[in-house]
């Protein structure tokens, strides 16, 4: 299907809460030439989990994977934001209005806009959405 | 104070007539058991060949694992409707333990809890809160009929909710209170932050775990009460079996009820009076449960001379156990155990390290877990469900709370050889 | 028939005893209760006022705030000596409910027990598994208490750790059950999920059920479903604990009139109604030492039925409890006031005590308990883990106040609805 396009993997590595952990990741990917385009933790009890988009997924999960750590792939949407008052409410309205419920986000404004990450309960529907209001959503490409 | 000042300081020719007496008629009874036939025939040995005290040397052991293996009701000596109570222990795979009680074995139960509490200065007059488990535990139960036999005003408080019980200890005017030593230094700990005084408190029972001399000094200053020993475990009908008189200097095992060996826990051989080894107790009296030469697994010595009570002689407190067993917040778990609970569960595998520790002077378990990769999703609610499962799972099947980390790949030890994923690191404890 | 005399005694012959026991009950009060004492005065009643069985309802009432308000042990009418027992259930705000027990409190509670137990059908060779609380609520010991007395073999198996239970059940050849109805409806369930009928694989034939309410639909399903009897039984805490059940007829719960004189009332007017008409139960229990109880207002709503039963029993009936008068939920067994809920909010300071919801539905075949509450702004932080901390925090003050776990949401300042006047706080999704 046409949507398959736009889910983009998203790295979760689970780290335990302690000094070093970040700093290890960073350099093994570092050490493979994995560029990290996007990037957050969200924290817990004791332990957090890093997500991050990265220019070769694939790569990055061998890499971390090899040096013992655990990592997995979630499918997450990226979306096209102006950069300017109102861009976000743009994208959370039609989401809202669909009643498809934003598990997480973060977000990155780069040379070529702002992008907003979003991880959806559904995610095909979200495209659909988003595409259906006139949205950009990211291509897959450009992560990999 | 006595309860039964006959019975409790009967002595010499008496007590051996009586104990001689008693030990026939249970050798007999055991009989009705049919792994007591083939344990019997196997050894050689038949109920008549008891013609004296020692030749109770001649009979076979019991083990914990024989009474298990004969679930449910396979160690059961009376017709079923003379049941009138079951308990059950936690087993260390699958089947509990049961234990089962005639009208009679819960009067004599009764009894010698009774004969405890007076021993101690416990009257009607008193206010006892039984801070101990409830239910299939024996604690709970067998010390509030106790409380009700002498007719004291019994709280059957139960276990938790800390807060509420040091209030009912003013509001109640309580006197004296029965719990796990380790419950007792929390709840002084949880009394001085609320500012609670605990006045009325004169007098701590503890048992269900072992606990030294010096914990005893903390309890009777912090808590004021006067600290009293109780032994005892759901085989030999539940807590209470042997306890301390006000002289603090060893435990009465009710020498009508029960008949105490002390051997050699890897020759089988009786050591004589006074030598440290491991307790083995005939009950003398059980009727629905008999048990021949049954051993406890618990490390003790016999005080050879006689209590300036005037109850005889008495049992050393406990000063260790012939096996791994180790005693949780008065709940008393094999490592085995917890190891069976957390290799079923799939995502937890097999690297996995318990700690015990004692913190704040309660027992705390951790459980540190190398999940799966397979079963990382990368959702942070699945790590946390993780830990709530395999908490959950420890709850369930040993009643004990834990504290689960998840911890990275690769962290924990890996052992060649026998594994030892449980480690207790609460030091001297006995 | 465990006690026939009791159970039996001609309508006229129980009329005078309840009379004489009233009679006796109220010199007691009058003389030795020093809250009596002054409710007959106030009231303007003087014991000797009461001349029939009818003049009961010249005596003022008992509400559960002069439990609260008289907390831990003012209306006590026996001494610590006398006394042997303790149980206390939560309270409508604050302190808890303490209800004392003198032996012969225990002996009546015991004996009423016993006598609806062997109504139920139970005798010597049943083996009852007893999955209520055990502790400091009355329905683990009173019914442990009850089935030792008929000389039943107990299995105190109290609450939680179902696929164990199912286990013991089979293997220790249970045949009757107490707990309340939404657990053996979690139990069925439970067994079904590990292969096992209660119907084919064990011995079970009776379940005693209460604490909480349900219908005659949940009868007919469990009773289906099960292939047993179940049979409803009443009682609070403050009457001494479960006391009373139907017999094999099914047709209402047997009060013994010995032991207790129910009346219904109209809670608006407290005005009595007659026998058949829906009203507010009122207890009278005629031989209690400890903690008396004269004209208590129950709060329950239900039908009196003093029809002679088929059973030959001759004690007045009530029919099933249909509802409260006041806002009471009943969650796993437990009463919950929302007022106590507020109360124990109030102590934190983390969250606005007042602005609070409570939602309780039933997923699968138990009870649950949502509370909302919103945060108070100065407590909020932006670590998730500050945040987890307080809810766990709310979380351990209920359950330490109310006895009953609840889940918690912590909401934004201000999301909850605001209410003019008495707050509808309670949303309550169950069917029963």
């Amino acid at each position: 299907m046409a949507e398959k396009k736009y889910l983009i993997k998203q790295i979760s590595i689970f780290s335990e809460n302690k000094p070093g952990r970040l700093a290890a990741i960073a350099k093994a990917l570092q050490e493979a030439g994995v560029n990290i385009l996007a990037f957050s933790i969200a924290e817990a009890n004791g332990f957090g989990v890093v997500r991050a988009l990265v220019n070769k997924p694939d790569l990055a999960h061998t890499t971390l994977t090899d040096i013992g750590f655990m990592v997995s792939f979630t499918d997450v949407i990226a979306v096209a934001m102006r950069d300017e008052p109102g861009g976000l409410f743009e994208i959370a309205r039609i989401l809202g209005e669909a009643g498809i419920n934003i598990e997480y986000s973060y977000a990155y404004s780069g040379k070529d806009g702002a992008v907003l990450i979003l991880r959806v309960d559904q995610v095909e529907e979200g495209v659909e959405k988003i595409l259906a209001a006139g949205g950009t959503l990211l291509d897959v490409s450009l992560f990999q | 104070m006595f309860w039964n000042r006959e019975m409790e300081t009967i002595s010499g020719e008496d007590l051996e007539a009586l104990q001689l007496s008693r030990l026939k008629w249970t050798v007999h009874h055991s009989q009705n058991v049919e792994f007591y036939r083939r344990k019997f025939r196997d050894a050689g040995v038949t109920p008549d060949d008891i013609k004296t005290l020692d030749d109770v040397e001649k009979l076979p052991f019991t083990y914990k694992k024989e009474l298990r293996d004969a679930y449910p009701f396979g160690n059961i000596a009376v017709p079923m409707k003379q049941v009138v109570r079951i308990h059950t222990t936690s087993g260390t795979t699958g089947k509990p333990t049961v234990v089962s009680y005639t009208r009679q074995d819960l009067d004599n139960w009764s009894e010698l809890i009774a004969r405890n509490l007076t021993m101690i200065g416990l009257t009607d007059e008193d206010v006892f809160q039984n801070a101990v488990n409830y239910g299939l535990f024996t604690g709970g139960l067998g010390f509030h009929y106790g409380g009700e036999k002498i007719g004291a005003t019994v709280i059957p408080s139960a276990t938790g909710n800390t807060k509420r019980q040091i209030e009912m200890i003013d509001d109640f005017g309580v006197t004296a209170i029965h719990c796990t030593p380790s419950y007792g230094m929390h709840l002084v700990e949880v009394a001085e932050e609320m500012g609670a005084s605990l006045d009325s408190l004169r007098i701590g029972i503890f048992g269900a775990e072992p606990w030294s001399e010096n914990m005893r000094k903390e309890l009777e200053t912090r808590l004021g009460v006067e600290a009293f020993d109780s032994y005892g475990m759901s085989e030999m009908y539940g807590p209470g079996a042997a306890f301390e008189c006000p002289e603090h200097d060893g435990l009465h095992l009710w020498h009508d009820f029960y008949f105490a060996e002390i051997i050699d826990p890897e020759t089988g051989e009786r050591l004589p009076d006074g030598e440290k080894g491991e307790l083995v107790i005939t009950p003398l009296v059980k009727e629905a449960m008999p048990l021949v030469r049954y051993r406890t697994g618990d490390i003790t010595r016999i005080i050879p001379d006689d209590c300036p009570c005037g109850r005889g002689r008495r049992l050393a407190r406990i000063s260790g156990r012939a096996d791994d067993m180790l005693v949780i917040r008065g709940i008393n778990v094999f490592p085995s155990q917890i190891e069976h609970t957390l290799l079923s569960i799939p995502e937890v595998g097999d690297q996995f390290m318990v700690y015990v520790d004692r913190i704040n002077h309660l027992d705390e378990m951790t459980i540190e877990v190398e999940m799966n990769r397979e079963s990382f999703s990368g959702e942070l609610a699945d790590l946390a469900g993780l830990q709530r499962k395999v908490a959950g799972a420890i709850k369930e099947s040993l009643n004990l709370r834990t504290t689960v980390k998840l911890v990275a790949l690769g962290s924990l030890p890996r052992f060649e050889g026998k594994a030892r994923h449980v480690v207790d690191r609460r030091g001297e404890i006995w | 028939m465990w006690d026939p005399r009791a159970e039996e005694m001609p309508a006229t012959e129980l009329k005078r005893l309840q009379y004489r026991l009233l009679k006796t009950l109220v010199y007691r009060l009058y003389s030795f209760s020093d809250f009596y004492h002054a409710r007959m005065r106030e009231a303007n009643v003087h014991p000797d006022d009461i001349r029939t069985l009818a003049d009961i309802t010249r005596l003022p009432f008992m509400y559960k705030r002069d439990l609260r308000d008289n907390y831990p042990d003012h209306l006590f009418t026996a001494t610590q000596d006398e006394l042997v027992r303790y149980h206390v259930s939560s309270g409508t705000t604050g302190k808890p409910t303490v209800v004392g027990y003198t032996a012969n409190d225990l002996e009546n509670w015991t004996a009423s027990l016993a006598r609806s137990l062997t109504a139920c059908g139970l005798g010597r060779g049943d083996v009852m598994q007893v999955s209520y609380g055990y502790g400091l609520f009355t329905g683990g010991l009173g019914m442990h208490y009850g089935a030792e007395r008929i000389g039943a073999t107990v299995l105190p198996s109290s609450t939680g750790n179902t696929e164990r239970q199912i286990e013991l059940m089979q293997d220790l050849h249970v045949t009757a059950i107490a707990c309340t109805p939404s657990y053996l409806v979690h139990i069925g369930e439970t067994a079904e999920k590990m292969g096992v009928s209660i119907r084919d694989d064990t011995d079970l034939r009776i379940g005693v059920l209460g604490a909480e309410p349900w219908s005659e639909a949940m009868r007919t399903k469990l009773q289906d479903a099960l292939g047993i009897r179940v049979y409803d039984i009443y009682g609070t805490s403050e009457l001494s604990g479960p006391m009373f059940t139907e017999c094999t007829e099914q047709n209402g719960i047997h009060l013994w009139g010995d032991l207790a004189y129910p009346e219904i009332i109209d809670p608006e007017t407290g005005e009595s109604l007659p026998a058949g008409e829906k009203g507010e139960l009122v207890m009278t229990v005629l031989k209690k030492e400890a903690l008396p109880m004269i004209r208590y207002r129950v709060g329950d709503v239900t039908v009196l039925n003093d029809e002679p039963c088929a059973c030959g029993r001759t004690s007045p009936r009530i029919m099933r409890i249909q509802g409260r008068v006041d806002d009471m939920l009943i969650v796993r067994g437990i009463n919950v006031f929302p007022s106590q809920v507020e109360h124990a909010l109030m102590e934190i300071p983390e969250v606005v005590g007042s602005a609070f919801q409570i939602e309780v539905d039933r997923k699968g075949a138990l009870d649950s308990m949502l509370v909302r509450v919103e945060m108070s702004p100065e407590a909020f932080s932006d670590k998730i883990t500050d945040l987890m901390q307080i809810r766990g925090k709310v979380a351990h003050t209920l359950k330490s106040s109310l006895n009953v776990a609840a889940q918690v949401e912590l909401m934004a300042p201000g999301a909850l609805p605001r209410f003019e006047g008495k707050a509808q706080r309670v949303i309550d999704r169950r069917v029963y």
